[in-house]
């Protein structure tokens, strides 16, 4: 029962951060980027102000409500670029060996010893800020430890009865990656993904500080931190609040992502019934 | 047994590509299977048995491939194909099931879907009659509850069962040849014979002919209505089964005949040791000279040290490879 545990925890808080990023229009207080008055800035959290304002008066529960959308658009949207890509080219790679995954192999390296988020920077660099361009530049640089487990998964499932047992009977090599090697490596694969859009959330975060992600008067939880940095000691609330938003939804994540791996394990599903 | 044989083997040649020469792994492979026939392809580990059939399905991989020879599947010539005309004979013409139904099965698919996707694949059913006739090859497979079974992951089904469920994929769309690489060997006594059993009926139904691979001279001779004898990437004899076993004519044969343990013996003889063949098998890439059984063989002369003996006929049918064959 332990092992359904953290499929439940880690669902619901995912599920959460998605709900409150859906329902961002209802449950924020008040406008998030508008309603700025410095009459009240600065206020700690209280019946009024659940999570405290900011030094321009904007009050900080609204910020991280409606920051969970830009959060989860990129940690969901740029993981899933990346993981399209790495197992693509992974599962590719170690079915068919030679030449193309010596390039693969190649490409792989050359991504693992460029920063993935100096190389983000550069491409955030040519495309300008914004939403779109976030997308693209997590996406195109974190693919390489997909890759990496995909095509280890390939070379050792390759020789494995059942996926030879499919080329005697007939089975094209598209229709082996798909229906005999990718479903064999997807545990893996899905907790890379969900450890990927944890760090997808937290690039995002840098990438804000730096002035190349979503423009700043809208809230992501990471522009949100990065703007809190100075006030640490005088308004702890201001990270606190989005650095808590993004604790939960990570760490709801990486639950989420063992509670699936032990579903999609055939074996330990019949372990545990 | 009139006209075009089903598959037909001719001086088949498989190369070792070792990295600086090319060695034969099995050379001079002639044989032809009819519809609906039995054939057993019988000798010891690394003596070419498995390559061969690889061959047949065009599965060869490097370091293996054919070095010269021709197969025909019904008269046409198929080793030249192209990857897409072969895989459209495997599996639907040309079947194979496995030593080892443990791991021939997809562990995170249902039997069913495996089964199902033969359907799919091969005759371009939809999906929902695909399951449907899953359901069915189960069911001819004796496989109890089959509606309830075709949900099961592999792992939940016994080796007997997952046997089964190889056997129902291979025969799904009923081929015309089905080539059975050692199906039993992973499997306890009783369930083999059930599973040869089974396979033999279903095949004799559907008039499927069966390549049976084995290492086992005493199941190939039970299942097969002719046997051949590989030693070292040759065929040495090739007879109806009943007269391997009365009259083995290769000294290789007669040693594998007389090597069987027979029940009973113990009784009728008192505590004998069981007969062997002296010596090991040589390596693929050092095989003697002439007749490759010689320095192994208790009757070999001069001449089986220099000439390779050539494939003689014998006058009860068959043929046999050797100098000196009776």
């Amino acid at each position: 029962m332990k092992l359904r545990a953290n499929l439940i925890i880690g669902g619901a808080l995912f599920a959460l951060a998605i709900l409150v990023g859906l329902l961002a229009p209802w449950l924020a207080h008040t406008d998030p980027v508008l309603d700025a008055n410095l009459m009240n800035a600065e206020e700690p959290p209280s019946w009024t102000w659940w999570f405290g304002t900011d030094d321009q008066g904007r009050d900080i529960y609204s910020r991280v409500v409606y920051g969970a959308r830009v959060s989860l658009t990129v940690g969901i949207v740029s993981q899933l670029i990346n993981s399209v890509i790495g197992v693509a080219l992974g599962l590719s790679a170690g079915y068919w060996g030679g030449w193309w995954d010596d390039v693969v192999n190649g490409l792989t390296n050359l991504m693992l010893a460029i920063p993935s988020l100096i190389f983000a920077l550069a491409i955030m660099a040519v495309l300008g800020p914004g939403l779109t361009s976030l997308l693209i530049a997590l996406g195109l640089t974190n693919w390489s430890f997909t890759c990496r487990i995909a095509r280890a998964s390939a070379l050792s499932l390759r020789s494995q009865g059942y996926v030879q047992a499919a080329t005697v009977l007939g089975y094209g090599d598209l229709r082996i990656m798909i229906t005999q090697l990718l479903p064999n490596m997807l545990g893996p694969i899905i907790v890379i993904g969900t450890l990927g859009m944890g760090s997808a959330v937290l690039s995002e975060a840098a990438l804000s500080f730096l002035g190349l992600g979503v423009r700043p008067p809208f809230p992501s939880w990471g522009s949100m931190l990065s703007d809190a940095r100075d006030q640490i000691t005088t308004a702890p609330w201001l990270s606190v609040f989005p650095g808590l938003a993004i604790f939960l939804t990570v760490l709801g994540l990486n639950l989420l992502g063992d509670g699936l791996r032990d579903i999609l394990d055939p074996q330990s599903r019949s372990r545990r019934s | 047994m009139t006209g075009v044989p089903l598959i037909e083997v001719e001086d088949l040649r498989i190369d070792l590509d070792d990295g600086s020469r090319r060695v034969a792994a099995a050379e001079g492979i002639s044989f032809r299977i009819d519809r609906g026939e039995t054939f057993g392809l019988v000798g010891e580990s690394g003596c070419g048995k498995s390559i061969t059939a690889l061959a047949l399905i065009g599965l060869l991989r490097q370091p293996l491939s054919i070095g010269s020879g021709v197969i025909r599947f019904e008269g046409r010539e198929i080793q030249h194909l192209s990857a897409a005309k072969q895989r459209e004979l495997r599996g639907n013409r040309i079947a194979m099931i496995f030593q080892e139904p443990m791991t021939a099965l997809n562990p995170v698919s249902p039997v069913g879907r495996q089964i199902a996707e033969m359907f799919v694949l091969h005759k371009g059913k939809s999906w929902r009659e695909a399951n449907q006739l899953a359901v069915e090859a189960l069911a001819s497979v004796r496989v109890p509850a089959p509606e309830r079974r075709v949900k099961d992951y592999p792992h939940q089904l016994s080796g007997g069962m997952r046997q089964r469920v190889m056997i129902a994929i291979a025969l799904a769309c009923g081929p015309d040849l089905l080539i059975a690489d050692e199906p039993t060997t992973a499997l306890d006594v009783t369930v083999q014979a059930e599973i040869i059993e089974l396979m033999r009926n279903l095949c004799a139904e559907r008039g499927t002919a069966i390549l049976m691979i084995s290492h086992d001279l005493g199941l190939v001779a039970n299942v097969c209505r002719r046997v051949a004898v590989m030693y070292a990437g040759r065929i040495v004899e090739e007879r109806g089964s009943a007269d391997v076993f009365r009259s083995p004519s290769h000294p290789y044969t007669q040693g594998l005949v007389a090597s069987l343990p027979r029940l009973g013996s113990r009784a009728a003889l008192g505590r004998t040791r069981l007969k062997e063949i002296a010596g090991v098998v040589p390596a693929i890439t050092a095989f003697p000279d002439g007749c490759r059984f010689n320095p192994r063989c208790a009757q070999a002369t001069g001449i089986c040290r220099t000439v390779a003996p050539v494939a003689d006929l014998l006058e009860a049918g068959g043929l046999v490879r050797c100098h000196h064959h009776a």
